[in-house]
């Protein structure tokens, strides 16, 4: 067999967390590989060190038969391989041509025209469309992408590998993307495309390759894999975790979503009629592959994001519980001044939740530093509560003063989280609240999030995990394509059933159940 | 070059953030580099001068310290850089670039100079020091507003336009001094005849002569100005808001506050100050305006603002660095028949050092082959 | 034509001339992301450096040369100013001090190297000359400069720095828009990290960048001592306006080189607007008017500045990563 890249027996580790752990696999010529596995089952790190991001820590990489060191990704290219990452490494002032020229060898001389025709070439030979004096600003996020793989292609690439391509792509554009990667194939050229779309992984690749936490699960062939057996090898079997799950007691309604409908700055719908009730008294999970509206959801809610005409969002307080408040349309100060008790726990940590610079004390003060009618904020309170967080949720911090981004991923996340439910939410929300923590400082958050449920907090948890997900929460909504593609109870739901709906956005119509 | 891919060098030096920094480390780094520069300094002075550096700087100390009157100037070159630093603060913590202190000073001592002039004569003496005072902050609280309110809505480049603002600044002070001059060769000092709207020069009779100073009034407003930014960067509401929106503009939304709103009011507050620094040049320092009222300190102060890195006590711990260094070079100009740019070149070698030393606060350099290899 | 356009267009070119050195300089640097605040401080060390050296040759030298003072004059400038930029690239690439601040150091350090030494030269004169290099850079051209009349007067009176000025620009913006190394400098500007993954060595090109901008800089100020100020050395701060002015009419350019041929051209009308506009556009001013006149060049630029910011468009705006610093993390 003819193999244009193996790897043999690489781990990479950061820190404590262990990315990729003895993975062996092979890339053949002339063949498309769809790597697949959930969000942090190590995919990316994977491909990043063939592409010379990074350098494994343990394990060898054969490139054409050969041992190779990929140091750079300029190692990379002179091996002919070349990565299309989810962050395109464009100029946005500069054309195609510009872009494609970039750092290019000195001895060659410098043509703009020249470098043109060639990649005309390239683009009629795999069918590119591709405007070469077009501005990457004037780009849509699909011409961008075609000018990433042109630019690979051009620099000499034979094995490709591509990130979640069709993340950002229309179905349409998703198609045409398929007929360039099919030509290149053709051309006996190797593409690795990392994703988590089971459909488009059975139109396109040849052989699937499964990640599952850092392991390298298994190989299949295409042809023999079906939507279930994927889901089945991807989510791995049901793991039980003992977190602590109480029943729901008197569940009342808080938090009424109806047609939500966002648009991000590019207005590109992220978050499509989406309607359903959150209540108090249980923990509604949101499951989803990541970007598929989760994080527009909630900032929508706080008040971050502007939604459409006709979305709402009510809101039902404590001690009010007949009397609906609209939260569209009003800012985060507005919503708070309302009197609703709404935490929130962003997933950017440090650049939206905290801030960096300022110790535990300053950090407890950040959405209530305005109470009052006093110039100066308050001192002793949110010192009383900073001392408060730090021993409940056992807080390791040299001082109440250490600005806290200074302090460990658990730490950094016990201080927000600390703040957020201090403050006798009625609502809860939490993206991604565990990620990056040690397995203790998770259940310490899993705990945190049942008590509030018990209290009464109607809990919103974001994860990715699905067997966190499945132990966790008493109902399970899936977004995809942001949409709501369907709600199911937690206690009877299987790890297969929330996979299927997170990568298979159902017919219209069928994704409106509650 | 690097195409030979099976050769890794790990590199010679690799830099690394420190994480934590101990007062003592930074007390360390900051006076070793002053003390460089002061060397630096001293071989500069000799090669050029041939004169023995120490006793040089010996000269420069008597430039502050010989008479009290000395001192009193040197505390009084003091209070105005301090101010225009003080004013600074706010801004700088809120990440906006304010090089148009040097503009918003000259236009606050323009109006209260203005003032001075018209209604010298006929407001009695506390209503005239209170239009004063009110007009020079508004003046200066506007031109520093102007493009502050770009920046909140239009993202213009705050730098380069608080920059050309300063000159829009002078250019109007020169025209209205021309105005304000008549047939007269210069201005010369404003209100001669009754010295209406002129701070009383007095001491404070009960402390030692070296404190008695001539500028009081200039010296305390400038200290309750030093404790009042200092509790209103740390304490107050405004400051709390000014140091989210400063450090992430994501968390200042999720905060609820409006950033556009602190923006706009912070500048304001920074140019109010400034006017007030150019009030207290004209009504305490010189009675007259020119175009070179400000005299480069809205630029020093800069510097100034920068290394303290917004607290207040150590503005004024740099400032009087600042001060010394340039009294002393004229005292050295004087007393070698040398010339008072002196200063300027001590000053800027000193600042080159000083800035260039706030790496090694907040960096950690690796050499190749020191532990890391073990460890792997 | 009205003499006294005439004349006012002779003021403006030179003028003119010495502001686009500034801001030449000045663009090559902003273009790799360094904002530099001591254009003044450069054209200071340029100007300073250019005189003295043609000082001494000519007073030390039995039989100087015109064609040497030229080179020696040039040569020093370019080398002194070449050595601010240096410090100032030392101290905000590799020691990663804040641009804007080392900046206005630079400038005041700059003006207190060429006053203090100046001083020295002047030994108690007000002005000292260098009338044999004068001479030298404004040495007009043979025969167009007197064949044409008028249109010799407005277009072949002037030193060959004038059309050196216009040369390098029309150069500069060859080199930015249409070579590898304008191409790789431009995108170190936008996004160093981009440049930086397509192996471009960023802290190669913003050190060249940065020094061989101060060095082009630094002939502004040489023009102006040795051309524009007659040859004459005397302690006034107007280099320091000047510089102010270049780096203003940076931003009128929109960071393109061609712009700034005109657009020097045009500050330098408005600068001597005040005087010309009695005899050329019939208009009295009263004299202490003037001082306002001269802020017009600024308030111009700030129009442009707020312009490009309303328009968004991108083509327009300063380079995406202008005065931030540049280091990439470790892997």
């Amino acid at each position: 067999m003819d193999y244009a890249v193996r790897l043999r027996h690489v781990t990479k580790t950061f820190g404590k967390v262990v990315a990729n752990h003895d993975v062996s696999m092979d890339i053949r010529k002339g063949e498309i590989l769809a790597l697949l596995g959930e969000n942090g089952s190590g995919k990316t790190t994977l491909m990043n060190m063939i592409a010379g991001i990074y350098y494994p820590d343990a394990g060898e990489i054969l490139v054409n038969g050969k041992t190779a060191e990929i140091r750079s990704p300029k190692d990379a290219y002179d091996l002919g391989i070349g990565m299309i990452h989810q962050h395109f490494k464009l100029i946005d002032v500069f054309t195609a041509v510009e872009n494609i020229a970039l750092g290019l060898e000195k001895n060659e001389k410098f043509d703009l025209k020249a470098i043109e025709a060639r990649v005309k070439e390239i683009c009629e030979k795999y069918h590119f469309e591709l405007d070469f004096q077009q501005k990457v600003y004037e780009m849509s996020v699909s011409q961008k992408q075609t000018l990433e793989i042109v630019k690979v292609l051009y620099r000499g690439a034979d094995i490709l590998i591509l990130d979640e391509p069709t993340a950002v792509l229309t179905p349409q554009e998703t198609e045409r993307l398929f007929n360039v990667i099919r030509n290149m194939k053709a051309d006996n050229k190797s593409v690795i495309i990392i994703t988590h779309k089971l459909h488009e992984v059975l139109s396109i690749s040849d052989r699937v390759a499964i990640l599952r936490k850092g392991e390298y699960v298994d190989e299949i062939d295409t042809a023999e894999a079906t939507e279930a057996s994927l889901t089945e090898m991807m989510v791995g079997r049901k793991v039980e975790l003992n977190i602590g799950r109480s029943e729901p007691v008197n569940p009342v309604r808080r938090l009424s979503v109806r047609n939500l409908t966002v648009y991000n700055l590019e207005d590109v719908k992220v978050l499509n009629d989406v309607s359903f009730d959150a209540y108090g008294g249980e923990i509604l999970g949101i499951a989803g592959i990541s970007g598929n509206g989760q994080k527009e959801l909630l900032e929508a809610v706080a008040g971050l994001q502007p939604a459409a005409a006709g979305s709402s969002i009510e809101f039902f307080e404590r001690g009010s519980e007949n009397v609906a408040m609209e939260l569209v349309g009003k800012s985060p100060r507005k919503i708070r001044n309302a009197g609703v008790h709404l935490a929130f726990v962003p997933e950017d940590r440090l650049g939206m939740g905290l801030v960096g610079s300022m110790g535990m004390t300053g950090n407890m003060l950040l959405k209530t530093y305005g109470k009052g009618h006093s110039l100066f904020t308050d001192v002793k309170a949110p010192r009383v509560m900073a001392e408060r967080v730090k021993d409940e949720l056992e807080v390791v911090t040299p001082s109440l003063s250490t600005p806290v981004s200074r302090l460990s991923g658990g730490n950094v996340q016990k201080v927000l989280v600390g703040r957020e439910i201090s403050e006798a939410p009625t609502v809860l929300m939490t993206a991604y609240a565990v990620r990056g923590l040690d397995i203790n400082t998770s259940y310490t958050i899993y705990n945190l999030l049942d008590e509030e449920k018990r209290n009464g907090v109607a809990v919103i948890y974001v994860g990715e995990d699905l067997d966190v997900l499945i132990d966790l929460c008493d109902r399970i909504l899936v977004l995809c394509g942001g949409r709501v593609n369907g709600i199911v109870d937690a206690r009877s739901t299987t790890k297969e059933e929330v996979g299927m709906l997170m990568t298979n956005l159902r017919k219209e119509g069928t994704a409106r159940e509650q | 070059m690097s195409s030979n891919h099976s050769v890794h060098r790990e590199p010679a030096v690799r830099i690394v953030k420190r994480d934590t920094v101990t007062m003592g480390k930074k007390i360390f780094v900051r006076a070793a580099a002053i003390l460089l520069a002061l060397v630096v300094d001293a071989f500069f002075i000799f090669f050029v001068t041939g004169l023995n550096p120490l006793s040089v700087y010996r000269v420069m100390f008597d430039g502050t310290f010989m008479t009290p009157i000395r001192f009193s100037w040197a505390l009084r070159d003091l209070a105005t850089l301090l101010c225009i630093g003080i004013a600074l603060a706010p801004a700088f913590r809120m990440r906006f670039w304010n090089v148009g202190a040097e503009g918003q000073v000259l236009v606050g001592g323009l109006v209260t100079a203005l003032v001075m002039v018209r209604c010298g004569q006929s407001l009695p003496t506390p209503l005239l020091f209170l239009v004063m005072f009110v007009t020079s902050i508004a003046a200066g609280a506007v031109w520093g507003m102007i493009p502050s309110f770009f920046k909140a809505f239009w993202n213009t480049n705050e730098t380069l336009f608080t920059l050309m603002m300063n000159y829009v600044a002078t250019s109007i002070v020169a025209c209205m001094t021309n105005i304000m001059r008549g047939q007269a060769s210069s201005l010369g000092k404003l209100n001669m005849s009754n010295q209406a709207g002129w701070f009383p020069q007095f001491g404070i009779t009960f402390l030692p002569d070296i404190l008695n100073q001539r500028y009081t009034i200039n010296i305390l407003s400038v200290i309750l100005l030093m404790f009042g930014m200092f509790l209103y960067m740390k304490y107050s509401k405004q400051g709390y808001e000014i140091a989210v929106v400063g450090e992430s503009e994501n968390t200042a939304r999720y905060a609820g506050i409006n950033v556009r709103k602190v923006t706009i009011r912070t500048m304001l507050i920074s140019g109010a100050i400034c006017g007030f620094a150019g009030f207290l040049i004209v009504a305490g320092r010189d009675q007259t305006i020119s175009t070179a009222s400000a005299g480069g300190q809205g630029f020093t102060a800069i510097i100034v603002a920068w290394l303290a890195k917004f607290n207040t006590f150590y503005m004024a711990l740099i400032s009087f660095l600042l001060v010394f260094l340039s009294r002393g070079a004229s005292e050295i100009a004087s007393a070698y028949s040398l010339n008072d740019f002196a200063a300027s070149i001590i000053e800027g070698i000193i600042l080159f050092f000083i800035l260039g030393s706030e790496f090694f606060i907040n960096y950690r350099m690796i050499f190749r082959g020191s532990g890391k290899e073990v460890q792997a | 034509m009205n003499s006294s356009l005439i004349a006012w267009i002779l003021r403006a070119i030179p003028f003119g001339t010495i502001i686009m050195f500034g801001s030449m300089g000045e663009i090559i640097t902003e273009k790799s992301g360094n904002l530099n605040l001591g254009v003044p401080g450069i054209m200071y060390l340029g100007g300073f450096a250019g005189f003295a050296s043609s000082y001494f040759y000519e007073k030390l030298s039995p039989n100087p040369k015109g064609w040497v003072c030229v080179l020696l004059a040039l040569f020093c400038a370019v080398a002194a100013s070449m050595l601010g930029g240096l410090i100032f690239s030392f101290l905000t690439i590799t020691l990663r001090a804040n641009q804007n601040v080392t900046g206005l150091a630079l400038t005041t350090f700059g003006m207190g190297v060429a006053n203090f030494f100046g001083v020295f030269i002047l030994n108690g004169a007000s002005y000292t000359a260098a009338p044999l290099a004068y001479a030298s850079f404004s040495k007009k051209m043979p025969v167009l400069s007197s064949s044409f009349g008028t249109v010799s007067e407005i277009l072949f009176s002037y030193g060959f720095l004038v059309y050196a000025a216009i040369i390098m620009a029309v150069a500069l913006h060859f080199v930015l828009n249409k070579s590898r190394v304008g191409l790789n400098l431009r995108a170190v500007g936008e996004n160093p990290g981009t440049a930086d993954a397509a192996g471009i060595n960023v802290t190669r090109y913003k050190y060249l960048a940065t020094c061989i901008g101060a060095g082009i800089s630094g002939i502004g100020g040489l023009y102006y001592v040795l051309d524009y100020n007659q040859g004459i050395w005397a302690t006034t701060g107007q280099i320091e306006a000047l510089g102010w002015l270049a780096v203003a009419l940076v931003i009128f350019t929109t960071w393109k080189p061609l712009n700034a041929i005109w657009g020097a051209y045009l500050f330098g009308m408005l600068y001597w607007l005040y005087q010309f506009l009695p005899g050329v556009l019939g208009i009295h001013i009263s004299s202490y008017m003037t001082d306002l006149v001269q802020m017009v060049p600024y308030v111009v630029t700030i129009v442009v500045l707020v312009v490009v910011s309303f328009r968004k468009k991108k083509e327009n705006q300063p380079p995406a990563s202008l005065g931030l610093s540049y280091f990439r993390e470790d892997r």
